[in-house]
């Protein structure tokens, strides 16, 4: 393993954008600590004293979150207990000017929560209590700090559970899920983290305290609830939400099945879905993360395969047993050699703990690597493949395939050491060219991780000026002064003028008369 | 232990400033001018095991205080962070050193890291230099001289057990605790009166305990400091156990403490002399298997290969001792049962042992033999990968965190229902009983072999709590 895995102390250049640190090297640094500084003294007079971190120390560990390739040291971290603490230190960031970042659990893989070097980290660790749960009406309300599983195991004693379950379901927390609008294996039957947010309740970048939605399916007017959830962060802090509890399912079969290529698995898999099959989750690994997966949890998958598939069957029993037939007749049929269902609860966790690993598992066979979203349609699978592939060979850089299949969401682990002169730039273009040739298939950069600093230089290349202007449009409404997590989603600030400051200029969408500022 | 091997011994750079009097391993004055990094050159935390951590935080559910505090610093990944800070030259300063000590070791985050990140290593090493150049405040330094001084000799720790005996008898000890008193005057002072269980009569073991029928094997069995003197009945009942499934059980009378303790708070040259002192002490006994019934003790036995390896003398002794230690439970497993059980019509929750269940991967084993009883109903408890808070002597060092913990894992304990808790280690027994106590749970309490050994036996299981 090399020494240097993530030695990088300062951010990547953050491709398009101003890094963070420059904006304190500039001449308004002194005004930034000032801003900082009065910050610090509310932030200190409403929240207890182990709630507010300005040693340098206890603040480096907060320099990265999921995606430790850019790191960027905050001025000031707080860990509020309570909406009234978070909005208080919100409403101080908005009268000095001070950008805020919020952050969860730090798992976020796109840097969604990297911190801003003359800005508060907003950190809602401590906001973690589940303060109802309404069984009857399959709702519970947590706070943002709650995480992911742990909603779960309150209520699957009575028959329910959450159902968006990223990898790192385990320590992911709630608010992070709302911010990026996290999917998961099982998002394929189930929807995203967008179809399971009924309410929230957001401290706007004002710092007033708004309800989104609610315990009803639907609020009338625009959707606000649907703006919020998926913005990174960029239009407040979620300080509640209303999530949907669903029924345990009668049935649930899992199958790991094994296939010489990721050609046929990509086959077995478009005739599964063809045939109107909607599995709860269909997951493949190719040769590489299987290797990964094995070193870390010893997860047993079939020897020798050059893909493996994960399926889940739930649903009605009876349901169950037919569709379960018909996915061993296609895999079958598209060259599987191994079919081995999980017989037991164990087998099924041993099955998916392989999978969920595999990421952090990557680990193993790699000291860095960087982690890919991309979308495309799922009939284009083989094709996308075969073209990574090919992108691999020809760089000579390694790239692990791990996705959710079921809905063609991609997350290639291009595998670098960072040791190595040039390996990083070469594993950005190996990971910028996949992006594009998700783009070129029609899909998107991003399927579920979000665009966070990572993928914001990305954007121009899926939408035109116009469209990203029409983004900012939201995004002031909400956020004039672009202090709630500047730098994330957008590759520039457009509309709003210079972080922090008042834009200086109306947008020319605003004086064709095409838009309005709100 | 982490080795570079090659690497000389190298001194600190003359930097001090003049009349600090801070030698290269000596404590470093608070508040010199001069920035020191915070590790020396030698064997400071690995920086390719740090690389190893790919910021994940798949570690974070499962680490006690990231449970507690839910802040960076006192998780695994902040900790890998601030040492990481330490080898690019940021000083050892006293925060820095708070989240060290604040690291329970429980090793939870080894199990639960996908990437393979050795922590147990990064943290031994790290505590090793914290120990050399980090000087704690008066009172801290003090209370950590009179643990070290205690705890690792047995005639020391018998010495306290008339007064301790005494003034349990005198039926002082309810009525203090309940006064909380002594809580409120050193909250210190009240965990460790509140751990130290009712005292029993010692058995004297003999040297040698001959296998019951056939001779299946041959073992040496380490007594312990802690185990040996407030948990006789675990010795006697693992030496019988062994002997009623073949084993000739040899305890040699000049062993002492193993270490542990003292390689768990970074005190490297005094757990090293510990371990030559228990490697010799076995090898002149001449036995291929070392048997070991406190999960903290083997765990660190297991790891003498690491902690002698510098040391040209030791080094190949240490290894093959390291390879020959097991865990009661696990030998046992090995062996195959053949004494006949007797029923034991009971609830039984076990609770994992950190440094039986994370450090050496011995969950199975205790359980299957459990489970073998006739008549014994094995339930499990929740989240147990947690620490119970005792973690050999952080709950003496910090007492209110520790209580904090061992509340939690008595609520889930009790949650069971179980009539009894097994677990394997002597620090579990007495942090859980006295959470258990405080939260008015009745519940028996016994190590895994004692059950065992009232299985064969055909006699009521002994243990805390339950004849009392």
């Amino acid at each position: 393993m090399s020494v240097t895995h993530g030695t990088t102390t300062t951010a990547g250049p953050v491709p398009g954008d101003t890094p963070p640190e420059a904006t304190s090297a500039t001449g308004d640094a002194h005004r930034h600590s000032a801003g900082i500084e009065a910050v610090g003294r509310v932030a200190r007079a409403v929240l207890p004293v182990t709630g507010v971190l300005s040693d340098p120390t206890q603040l480096r560990t907060y320099e990265c979150d999921g995606l430790a390739h850019y790191r960027v040291t905050p001025a000031l971290v707080v860990l509020p207990e309570t909406t009234e603490q978070l909005a208080a230190v919100v409403r101080a960031c908005a009268a000095h000017g001070v950008p805020f970042v919020a952050r969860g659990s730090g798992t976020g893989l796109s840097g969604g929560a990297l911190p801003r070097a003359d800005g508060v980290l907003v950190v809602t660790s401590r906001m973690r209590t589940i303060r109802e749960v309404r069984r009857a009406d399959q709702r519970a309300v947590v706070e943002p700090g709650v995480i992911n599983l742990a909603v779960t195991r309150a209520v699957t004693g009575e028959g329910y559970y959450y159902a968006p379950d990223p990898s790192s379901q385990q320590i992911c927390s709630i608010g992070g899920n709302l911010a990026e609008n996290s999917g998961g294996a099982h998002c394929l039957k189930y929807g995203f983290t967008s179809n399971h947010v009924l309410g929230a309740e957001l401290v706007t970048p004002q710092g007033d305290v708004v309800a989104l939605g609610g315990l009803a399916p639907d609020s009338p007017g625009y959707d606000l609830l649907g703006t919020v959830v998926g913005s990174e962060g960029t239009l407040g802090i979620a300080t509640t939400a209303v999530v949907r509890l669903v029924r345990l399912p009668e049935e649930v079969r899992t199958l790991l099945v094994g296939f010489r290529s990721t050609d046929d698995a990509g086959a077995a898999t478009s005739a599964i879905i063809g045939a109107g099959i909607v599995p709860a989750a269909i997951e493949m690994m190719d040769a590489l993360a299987i290797e990964a997966a094995e070193a870390a949890v010893h997860c047993d998958y079939p020897a020798g395969a050059g893909a493996v598939l994960v399926i889940e069957l739930d649903g009605a029993a009876v349901e169950v047993e037919h569709e379960y037939a018909q996915v061993e007749r296609f895999c079958t049929e598209h060259g599987a050699f191994e079919l081995r269902p999980a017989t037991d609860a164990a087998e099924r966790a041993l099955i998916w703990k392989g999978r969920k690993s595999a990421f952090a598992a990557v680990g193993r066979i790699s000291p860095d690597y960087i982690v890919q979203d991309g979308v495309i349609p799922r009939t284009a699978l083989p094709e996308v493949l075969r073209a990574i592939a090919e992108l691999s060979s020809s760089s000579g850089v390694r790239v692990a395939n791990v996705f959710h299949a079921g809905d063609g969401n991609l997350h290639p682990l291009v595998l670098f050491d960072d040791a190595q002169p040039g390996a990083g730039k070469a594993a950005e273009q190996v990971s910028g060219a996949i992006l594009d040739l998700c783009i070129n298939h029609g899909g998107s950069i991003t399927g579920e991780h979000g665009v966070g600093v990572d993928k914001a230089a990305y954007m121009p290349r899926m939408f035109s000026d116009d469209d990203l202007d029409t983004m900012q449009l939201v995004r002031c409404a909400f956020d004039p002064d672009g202090i709630s997590n500047p730098g994330k989603l957008f590759p520039t600030p457009r509309l709003c003028g210079e972080v922090p400051g008042k834009r200086k200029h109306a947008h020319p969408l605003v004086e064709a008369g095409l838009a309005d500022a709100f | 232990m982490v080795h570079s091997t090659g690497e000389t011994r190298q001194q600190l750079p003359p930097e001090e400033p003049p009349g600090t009097g801070a030698q290269a391993h000596g404590p470093v004055p608070v508040g010199t001018p001069a920035v020191r990094p915070a590790f020396d050159t030698e064997h400071p935390p690995s920086a390719a095991l740090i690389g190893d951590c790919v910021h994940c935080g798949f570690c974070l559910p499962t680490c006690p205080t990231y449970t507690l505090w839910g802040e960076e610093m006192d998780s695994p990944r902040g900790r890998i962070d601030l040492m990481k800070a330490g080898l690019e030259g940021a000083p050892l300063s006293d925060t820095m050193v708070q989240h060290f000590d604040a690291c329970l070791g429980c090793m939870a985050c080894v199990t639960a890291c996908p990437s393979g990140v050795q922590y147990d290593e990064l943290i031994e090493a790290t505590r090793v230099q914290v120990e050399r150049h980090h000087q704690r405040p008066a009172g801290q330094r003090a209370l950590r001289a009179a643990i070290f001084a205690l705890f690792p000799y047995k005639r020391r720790l018998r010495a306290m057990r008339g007064p301790l005996r005494a003034y349990q008898a005198s039926g002082l000890s309810g009525m203090l605790r309940r006064s909380k008193v002594l809580d409120r005057l050193a909250p210190t002072l009240a965990a460790m009166e509140a751990l130290a269980p009712p005292l029993e009569r010692r058995e004297k073991l003999p040297e040698r305990v001959p296998a019951v029928g056939q001779r299946r094997a041959v073992v040496g069995m380490l007594t312990g400091c802690v185990q040996g003197e407030f948990f006789p009945a675990v010795n006697a009942a693992t030496a019988r156990v062994l002997a009623a499934e073949g084993c000739d059980v040899l305890i040699p009378r000049r062993q002492g403490c193993c270490g542990a303790l003292s390689v768990h708070n970074g005190r490297q040259e005094e757990a090293e002399r510990f371990a030559r002192a228990t490697v010799d002490a076995f090898e002149r006994a001449g036995v291929q298997t070392v048997v070991v019934n406190a999960a903290g003790c083997g765990s660190s036995m297991k790891e003498y290969a690491d902690l002698l390896a510098d040391d040209p003398a030791y080094a190949e002794r240490a290894a093959r001792f390291a390879a020959s230690v097991r865990d009661v439970s696990e030998l046992l497993a090995e062996l195959g049962t053949v004494a006949p059980r007797h029923p034991v019509d009971m609830t039984v929750a076990y609770h994992d042992a950190c440094h039986l269940a994370h450090a050496q991967g011995v969950r199975a084993q205790p359980r299957a033999l459990l489970r073998e009883i006739p008549g014994l109903q094995l339930r499990e408890i929740a989240d147990p990968e947690i620490c119970c808070g005792s973690a050999g002597i952080w709950n003496v060092l910090n007492p209110e965190p520790a209580r904090e913990l061992g509340d939690r894992k008595a609520r889930t304990i009790a949650d069971t229902g179980a009539e009894l808790l097994v677990t394997a280690n002597p620090g579990c027994l007495m942090q859980v009983a006295s959470s258990l106590e405080r939260q008015g749970t009745r519940i028996g309490l016994a190590h895994t072999v004692e059950v065992l050994d009232a299985s064969i036996r055909g006699i009521p299981v002994r243990g805390l709590g339950i004849q009392r």
